[in-house]
């Protein structure tokens, strides 16, 4: 079992939502974090003049998949995500010792 | 004089539109604070109504409309509000009970105060900003309030014209806002770290209502329910629209509309027209918010941007700067066909009335600034201005208040 942690553009969150469902991977952890890349932060206003905010919002999508299904769950996510501009974010994908449904107390593969 | 029902409906009510002010400055401040101040923010303008509430009813009133000694200071005979009753006073707004009068003034002393805050947030000690407040009070506002509205001033009498307080109110609070920032010194981390404002909706709500308010404080100072009310109603409304759309424009050109430019425009056409309110026709306030916006704008970039001063939320560009144009544009545009107690101005042939509105900006700001200066410092040396590194970087709230503005982990 591989845990995807990807971070995307927030206005992306439903294409990728949309792909991965048609996938079947349905179930995910969403949340908004702020971060800062290659993007190199945005330009704002004040009342006059400028200031630079580096850590920008995007959404941290989390899903647990099994190991056979990186490859799908990932392509899904970077082939709805990209803009081809800097800023469209990274995927990470992590080792899951176990998985447990708190209603059944299910593990593993049966959890997913 | 008979006390007129219409008159006091109207200065009464003028009162309460100035009290809401107050807690629409302390939105209009705390929105733009980071979010570890938010609260310490709006306690330091709404805390101005509860100090100088009471302080202005003791002796603040009697020390700025009391009988006058010298033309520089009222007397103590209206101590405890001592024969400020239900008639009309003699020579104050005699067509309305003199706690109707006392009540007004009060409301203007009190968002001076609160005024002057914006420069020293995230870094004050709160109980410093009280000791220095309640000084400040007697020491600054009462005398200047004397000098330019009291029977005997001497700002009065040699006919230099504040209609609702751009000299006593504004000019006053940004210049003591200058001089409390210089012995301040900056934020920890200001100008390289981006000090982002936590709630620009709290901004846009703060400023409509200081402008709803505004209307009692420029349009309740004519004192009476007539066409002088109106007028200044009007010329107040004008100042304000050109001034935001003006600012509008110059952020635009810049790059985008903002709406923190926007209505920080509103509110620097505010300050422009109050001394000129009821001494010039309604439309020259398109001139005088017009210009009001330009040079706060290209102050506040001068001031923050360039010098590096950080007057963290801008009060000297938005009310010393707004306040110094208003009160010249006054002696520019006044005419005596809107109000028979004013003068006329340069655009009338009358430039001696410019240069006395020299004199009332130079000497207020002049008095404000050494005052201001030497208060801070004693306050400084005393207790301490400012709070210890780790308060600054935890936050206000907390360490000031012991509170969180947003408190609880489930949304």
């Amino acid at each position: 079992m591989k845990k995807i942690e990807a971070i995307i553009r927030e206005e992306k969150l439903e294409a990728v939502k949309k792909a991965l469902e048609e996938n079947s991977y349905f179930g995910m952890t969403v949340s908004e974090v702020s971060g800062r890349g290659k993007q190199m932060g945005i330009p704002l206003q004040w009342r006059a003049g400028e200031y630079r905010v580096d850590l920008l919002p995007k959404l941290k999508i989390e899903l647990v998949v099994l190991d056979e299904d990186v490859s799908v769950a990932v392509d899904a996510i970077i082939r709805n995500a990209r803009t081809g501009e800097t800023g469209d974010g990274k995927i990470f994908i992590l080792p899951v010792e176990s998985v447990v449904r708190v209603r059944t107390g299910d593990r593993d593969e049966g959890a997913i | 004089m008979p006390v007129s029902s219409g008159d006091t409906a109207w200065l009464l009510l003028s009162s309460a539109l100035v009290m809401l002010m107050t807690p629409g400055l302390a939105l209009f401040y705390g929105g733009m604070v980071r979010r570890k101040n938010i609260l310490s923010t709006l306690m330091m303008s709404f805390v101005a109504l509860g100090l100088v509430g009471v302080l202005w009813v003791l002796y603040g009133y009697s020390l700025s409309f009391g009988t006058d000694s010298g033309g520089f200071i009222g007397g103590l005979n209206f101590l405890g509000l001592m024969g400020v009753g239900q008639e009309p006073s003699t020579v104050y707004a005699t067509t309305v009970p003199h706690l109707a009068f006392m009540i007004f003034q009060a409301m203007f002393a009190i968002i001076t105060v609160a005024l002057i805050t914006g420069a020293v947030v995230e870094r004050i000690k709160f109980s410093s900003l009280l000791v220095f407040s309640a000084l400040w009070l007697t020491v600054v506002y009462c005398p200047v309030a004397h000098w330019v509205w009291g029977d005997g001033g001497w700002l009065l009498n040699l006919g230099a014209l504040d209609f609702a307080g751009g000299t006593v109110v504004h000019i006053n609070a940004g210049v003591s806002a200058l001089a409390l920032v210089l012995l301040l010194g900056r934020r920890r981390g200001f100008p390289g770290q981006a000090m982002e404002p936590s709630n620009i909706p709290l901004v846009v709500l703060g400023a409509g209502l200081l402008w709803f308010g505004w209307f009692g404080f420029n349009a309740g100072s004519a004192l009476t329910a007539g066409g002088l009310a109106s007028s200044a109603f009007v010329a107040t409304n004008i100042s304000a629209a050109m001034a935001a759309f003006t600012w509008m424009v110059i952020s635009w050109l810049h790059r985008r509309p903002t709406v923190l430019g926007t209505v920080t425009g509103a509110v620097v056409g505010l300050v422009a027209i109050t001394p000129a309110a009821g001494f010039v026709e309604p439309l020259a306030a398109i001139p005088i918010g017009g210009i009001a916006a330009i040079i706060s704008y290209y102050g506040m970039l001068l001031l923050k941007m360039k010098l590096g001063m950080d007057d963290s939320l801008d009060v000297f560009a938005c009310h010393g700067l707004g306040g110094i144009w208003g009160a010249l544009a006054t002696g520019i545009f006044a005419t005596v066909a809107v109000n028979a107690g004013g003068a006329d101005g340069l655009l009338l042939g009358n430039g001696m009335q410019l240069l006395k509105q020299l004199v009332g900006v130079v000497s207020v700001g002049g008095f404000a600034f050494v005052a201001t200066w030497v208060l801070g410092k004693l306050v400084d040396v005393t207790i301490g201005l400012r709070v210890g590194e780790t308060e600054e970087m935890v936050g206000l709230d907390i360490s000031q208040h012991g509170e969180r503005a947003y408190g609880g982990l489930l949304r």
